[in-house]
């Protein structure tokens, strides 16, 4: 087998608040082969933006390594980082808060090239940048034009000319739809779908929702308080979701059909609890409707119970569920 | 008005003037709410989902925002011709609003039960100080909030929990009407499923009417007995739930808005947006405002508007169905 382009192995981050070390990514390790795309799901707070941000180093990990292509990026210095930065960028979930509103759209799509000085001249800079604008689909006429004169998707399609501009090879898009009209969101995951095939772009596609995740990836890792609670391909993680948090999430999602309207009765009942200094066990224990006493007596593992579909759970362990 | 129905819009128009351009935010908008039913009003951003309910409310901005033209019918009454004294007396009280964001529409340094005692003290009804109070315990856990935290602040809660409150909020004085502007949009799906079908329980037990407002098809079809779909301050299609999710003719539109959201059953890779965007509501098209999107744009489309075609209770409004009306569905 060949190396992945991205590794992470135990990866953990904490943050420290008053109260106690928030465990906002709490060992987690995953695989991107090159080419593919891992889409990484859970609610709001479970860690993961800040794994994407952690695996890109704008935030450092606690603990734990971040391979690329085989090397510990985490052992890099300044500069050796900067030539790294260039391979791996971010699409961000906001337009409107992720792009300069004092720059125009050029200027915004031509930072990174001035910043790494990859082309040595402005002309040169400006006809990839127009080269850029047309692959994303922005027409000409934006080139002056300023972010808040632009609709969402445009300025969307802004943020992913960006992430663009240095030919990179991995790109994390951290709900990069979230904010968009569903028609929209339609132009832009079939952008992102298009630029993959034709520059065999790696992804890593953070986002709190199943239907966009199913359409764009390859694999899907399910997370739940920091950590990875499911991993498999994506159809058999949607045809035979194992771990009751997977199986929760995929009913809570409402279907444009009238046939299925009694499923939201069998909801998740209960929050997300607090992450900070989090009891040993499975974090999702409190709202599980299987739990048992082996869920909350020792810290559980990932493990492979199909080709590549690996389950933390202590039930699915024994073969309860 | 008809008895049956707690709502009825006729033919309103709502334009919002600035210094350089008038917004044409909602054209010609018909809407009829029965009793104890659920209306999912649907559209994308600036379709003018937002601005019907504010008309509703009467609490469209200040000397920016104008009903232009119409009728609002609550419950018997008038709206336009209301006094805003009347108006405060209604708000709340037969009608009142859920809002998108709890993070914004709870006041920070007022105490939850406080929030709930603030409406239930301005509509009395000879409640005395005492049944107000047990009152409002009693909203809390309608919601499956312990009534104990009455004396918590909003930040102390959760963003699902603080929706919660909202809603208690709304339902306190037990409204005719509860205009709902998407009150899942900013929870997770867990916690939307929750309140989802807290909502569903709710409307059965206290039998309110409610416009649903929102840009998800999926919880309509979980939530709603009629939809109406918007698009540039229009309502294109409308129908019961079953015309809308099961019917076999369609506005273009709809069937655009259906084919775009990921299917997670289907195998497709692909999706299939509609293309270009929405009309720039300051600069109408002269005919049917779907026309430049539309696949099945005709000639006549661009130069004028569509009448509403009805289908039994299914009305669309596009010019491809001009001629075949029936009694009912076509087969």
């Amino acid at each position: 087998m060949s190396t992945p382009l991205i590794e992470t192995r135990h990866l953990k981050k904490y943050f420290s608040t008053p109260a106690g070390p928030l465990h906002a990514v709490d060992d987690v390790s995953i695989t991107i082969e090159r080419g593919k795309t891992l889409g990484v799901v859970g609610e709001s707070g479970c860690g993961k933006s800040t794994m994407g941000r952690t695996i890109l180093r704008l935030l450092e990990p606690t603990d734990g390594e971040v391979l690329y292509n085989g090397e510990n990026i985490l052992k890099f210095n300044r500069r050796q980082m900067l030539e790294m930065r260039k391979k791996m960028q971010i699409i961000f979930q906001d337009p409107y808060s992720s792009l300069n509103p004092r720059m125009s759209v050029a200027d915004i799509i031509a930072e990174p090239m001035k910043v790494c000085k990859t082309l040595p001249d402005k002309k040169q800079i400006y006809a990839r940048v127009d080269e850029l604008m047309d692959t994303v689909g922005l027409a000409k006429r934006f080139v002056n034009s300023y972010p808040h004169e632009l609709d969402g998707g445009r300025r969307q399609r802004i943020g992913i000319a960006r992430a663009l501009a240095l030919n990179p090879e991995f790109i994390v898009c951290d709900e990069p739809v979230s904010a968009l009209d569903v028609s929209i969101q339609a132009q832009i995951l079939n952008l992102l779908m298009d630029l993959q095939d034709n520059m065999g772009l790696t992804y890593m596609f953070v986002t709190h929702d199943l239907s966009v995740v199913k359409h764009i990836s390859s694999e899907i890792a399910v997370m739940y308080m920091g950590q990875c609670v499911e991993k498999a391909p994506v159809d058999e993680l949607f045809r035979a979701p194992r771990h009751p948090y997977t199986q929760a999430l995929l009913s809570a999602v409402p279907k444009p059909s009238l046939r299925d309207r009694s499923a939201l009765q069998n909801v998740i009942k209960g929050e997300v609890s607090n992450p900070v200094n989090p009891k040993p066990g499975c974090r999702f224990a409190p709202r599980c409707a299987h739990v048992c006493e082996k869920c909350t007596c020792q810290d559980l593992q990932l493990k492979e119970y199909g080709p590549d579909h690996y389950v933390a759970c202590a039930l699915v362990e024994q073969g309860e569920i | 008005m008809d008895e049956r129905n707690v709502l009825e819009i006729k033919n309103l128009h709502v334009i919002y003037e600035t210094d350089q351009d008038t917004v044409y935010a909602v054209n010609g908008v018909n809407l009829t709410v029965k009793k104890g039913k659920t209306l999912g009003l649907v559209g994308e951003t600036g379709a003018g989902k937002t601005t019907t309910a504010l008309s509703v409310m009467r609490l469209l901005p200040k000397k920016i925002g104008y009903i232009k033209e119409g009728e609002i019918g609550l419950d018997g009454r008038n709206v336009m011709e209301l006094t805003e004294g009347d108006m405060r007396l209604i708000r709340g009280d037969t009608v009142s609003m859920i809002f998108q964001d709890p993070m914004t529409s709870l006041n920070p340094v007022m105490t939850v039960g406080k929030q709930i005692r603030e409406s239930l003290e301005l509509h009395k009804h000879g409640r005395s100080e005492k049944e107000i109070d047990a009152r409002v315990d009693e909203m809390l856990e309608m919601v499956g909030i312990p009534a104990s935290r009455r004396n918590d602040f909003p930040h102390q809660f959760s963003g699902g929990m603080k929706q919660r409150v909202v809603i208690a909020l709304a339902l306190a004085c037990e409204p005719k009407l509860i205009l709902a502007d998407e009150p899942t949009t900013a929870l997770d799906v867990t916690i939307q499923a929750q309140v989802l079908q807290m909502m569903n329980e709710l409307k059965v037990k206290l039998n309110t009417a409610m416009i649903l407002i929102t840009h998800d098809l999926g919880v309509v079809a979980q939530t709603c007995d009629d939809v109406a779909i918007m698009y540039a301050g229009e309502i294109i299609e409308s129908g019961t739930a079953e015309d809308i999710y099961e019917g076999k003719q369609h506005h273009p539109y709809t069937v655009g808005l259906f084919g775009s959201i990921p299917d997670m059953d289907s195998k497709a890779k692909r999706l299939n947006p509609i293309p270009g965007l929405m009309p720039d509501p300051t600069h109408l098209p002269a005919g049917c405002p779907f026309a430049p999107r539309c696949p099945r744009c005709m000639e006549i489309c661009k130069e004028t508007k569509p009448e509403i075609v009805h289908f039994g209770t299914h009305e669309i409004k596009c010019h491809l169905f001009s001629g075949d009306e029936k009694g009912s569905e076509p087969v």
